[in-house]
């Protein structure tokens, strides 16, 4: 796999720009303002409830914030469609799995490379020689993520079936495959114990540093969060409360009281 | 290890399997019309072929793509109506009717999944009765299509393909295989290809499809599209190749539901599974009928024999989904697996 053009860090890759969003009337984030540096691994925490996901929901477009806007690789969003964030290359996962239950695991991770199909629907049917080039080289790219997460001995079992923590990595490996710029984790060591929580940070640190992708995770594991990270969010009840390296939050006052108790 | 790519997949993915193709093409094709009594090719052979046909048709939307439909028949009707009008009004020679009809009956089907966006599960199906009964209205209501026949009918002057007649039961039957298996073959392709991946994602969670760059409305309306086809095509070949005449009653919502059973039965997202269903609803009450006339003829009421042997039907098909709910595919590639292991565990 080829990392993404351009990984140069430092310069900021999204900027969330005074974004809020509400439903029904509640408000679940007020006027938030962060920005993401190029291959970077931010992670977003809060407790329950405090708009986390919501917000990787605005970020790639299942919601459209109420106001605000979204700078992403110098270009200025108001809302962006699903499929537009997609193929500007925005990646993620879900808190609970959203894979394709039952397709296999080299299917799951081959659809993530839908965009990257060039041949008509005809030219597949009929198989024709460039669908059939085209199809081993999406197959060549998905075995070398399925190499890379581990994931080769579960090739061609249903998804379904598989146990939560390799489902993760599946969802991992399909959102992977695009060879995004931008990665969005909603929890992706939850219900883990702790050796595959050790087993999946490392492969985040490993996409991250290998393939120089930007990395922006929610996670409740404050301990993993601080490792892992280098650049961390705290939200409370919608706003932002705290923003800064791992060791600045571990040191904020603020971030203490709402979230990690005093006792750490 | 996974299906190497040059290998043409008909019917079942194992490479357990990998004769098994070869050899029911050529049973097909050589050992059936040599064999064959006219009564098993025309009677039997080309309406479970034409109806596996509309199975496959119908398992693309369903099975693969997961919009659920009861238009098939409709849909039928379009093609039959389509290539009766090219072949009357057009002098269109019939190998090319059948196409154009298709992709006529792919535009009809695509006009119809429009609504797909909005619509979703049950009230789809729903939106798909207005098909159901928009097209046996239309090829009711306008005599055009009929050709002002006094009684409705359509048929086609004379049956041939490329000059040569096919109107025998061999010429019918060859004529149905070789449509049945060039469109098996595209659609085995499709499946396995990133267009039936995108299906099979926005089937099994159309929010995740959309998040990971498929592009969901387009890809669904071509479900409606391709399976149109499919389904314009059997129609064509069920109202000529097989009845010869027919009418918009031979394409009710009857035919619907049954095409929609064979892929219930059959299996639902299994190429294999169109031939196993349509084969279990043509000849297995032909069977029952078979067996009951050689026991209870003569002892029983005949009109009471027939509904006994539909019931006997209905409790068959229960009793399979019972066993294996994904269908007689699954069943018979487990069946499979267990026999090529046999020595080993049974």
């Amino acid at each position: 796999m080829n990392a993404p053009p351009s990984s140069k860090p430092g310069e900021p890759l999204l900027d969330v720009n005074a974004i809020s969003l509400s439903f029904k009337g509640v408000k679940a984030i007020s006027e938030l303002s962060f920005s993401v540096a190029r291959g970077e691994i931010l992670a977003l925490i809060g407790p329950n409830g405090a708009g986390k996901s919501s917000l990787l929901n605005v970020l790639n477009g299942v919601y459209v914030p109420d106001s605000g806007e979204i700078i992403f690789e110098g270009e200025h969003f108001r809302e962006i469609e699903p499929l537009e964030a997609a193929r500007r290359g925005i990646a993620r996962t879900f808190q609970n799995n959203a894979l394709f239950k039952k397709m296999t695991v080299l299917d799951n991770v081959l659809t993530g490379l839908a965009r990257h199909t060039n041949s008509s629907f005809l030219a597949q049917a009929l198989r024709l020689p460039g669908a059939r080039r085209e199809e081993a080289r999406l197959r060549a790219r998905a075995e070398s993520v399925l190499e890379f997460l581990e994931l080769q001995p579960y090739r061609d079992l249903t998804v379904g079936n598989l146990a939560y923590g390799i489902q993760k990595r599946v969802e991992l490996g399909r959102a992977l495959v695009s060879e995004p710029t931008l990665l969005l984790l909603d929890e992706p060591l939850a219900g883990m114990n702790a050796q595959e929580k050790a087993e999946m940070s490392e492969f985040v640190s490993g996409i991250n540093r290998h393939l120089g992708t930007t990395v922006v995770l929610i996670e409740h594991d404050v301990g993993i969060v601080m490792t892992l990270s280098n650049h961390v969010v705290v939200l409370d009840y919608g706003r932002k409360i705290g923003d800064g390296t791992p060791a600045e939050i571990r040191s904020n006052a603020d971030v203490i009281a709402a979230y990690l108790g005093t006792v750490h | 290890m996974s299906q190497s790519l040059s290998s043409p997949l008909l019917v079942l993915p194992d490479n357990n399997f990998r004769l098994f193709t070869p050899a029911i093409l050529l049973i097909g094709f050589i050992v059936v019309p040599v064999t064959g009594s006219d009564y098993w090719l025309g009677a039997i052979l080309v309406p479970f072929l034409i109806l596996s046909l509309a199975g496959l048709g119908l398992n693309l939307l369903t099975g693969y793509a997961g919009q659920t439909s009861l238009g098939s028949g409709g849909f039928m009707s379009v093609g039959a109506f389509a290539t009766f009008g090219l072949v009357v009004h057009g002098g269109v020679p019939l190998p090319v009717a059948l196409l154009l009809s298709g992709l006529i009956t792919a535009g009809a089907g695509l006009l119809f999944g429009l609504p797909s966006d909005r619509i979703k599960g049950f009230y789809l199906m729903v939106s798909s009765l207005a098909a159901q009964f928009f097209f046996e209205w239309l090829f009711q209501k306008f005599p055009w299509f009929y050709n002002y026949d006094s009684s409705g009918t359509i048929e086609l002057p004379r049956l041939s393909v490329f000059g040569l007649d096919v109107s025998s039961p061999v010429g019918r039957y060859l004529t149905t295989l070789v449509i049945v298996v060039a469109l098996t073959w595209f659609a085995a392709n499709l499946v396995r290809s990133q267009t039936g991946r995108s299906w099979m994602a926005i089937r099994d969670m159309d929010t995740a499809a959309a998040v990971i760059g498929i592009p969901v409305y387009r890809t669904k309306v071509l479900a409606f599209a391709v399976s149109s086809f499919y389904l314009g095509v059997a129609g064509a070949l069920w109202a000529f190749i097989y009845l010869g005449s027919a009418s918009v009653q031979s394409f009710g919502i009857a035919r619907s539901f049954q095409v929609l059973f064979i892929i219930i039965i059959g299996g639902v997202g299994s190429i294999s599974g169109n031939f196993i269903g349509a084969a279990f609803i043509s000849l297995l009450p032909l069977a029952i009928d078979h067996v009951a006339q050689h026991l209870f003829a003569g002892h029983v009421d005949a009109g009471l024999l027939q509904n006994i042997q539909k019931a006997i039907f209905g409790l068959l098909i229960i009793l399979f989904l019972v066993r294996e709910p994904d269908g007689l595919a699954r069943l018979f590639k487990s069946f499979g697996e267990r026999l090529t292991n046999w020595p080993l565990r049974f």
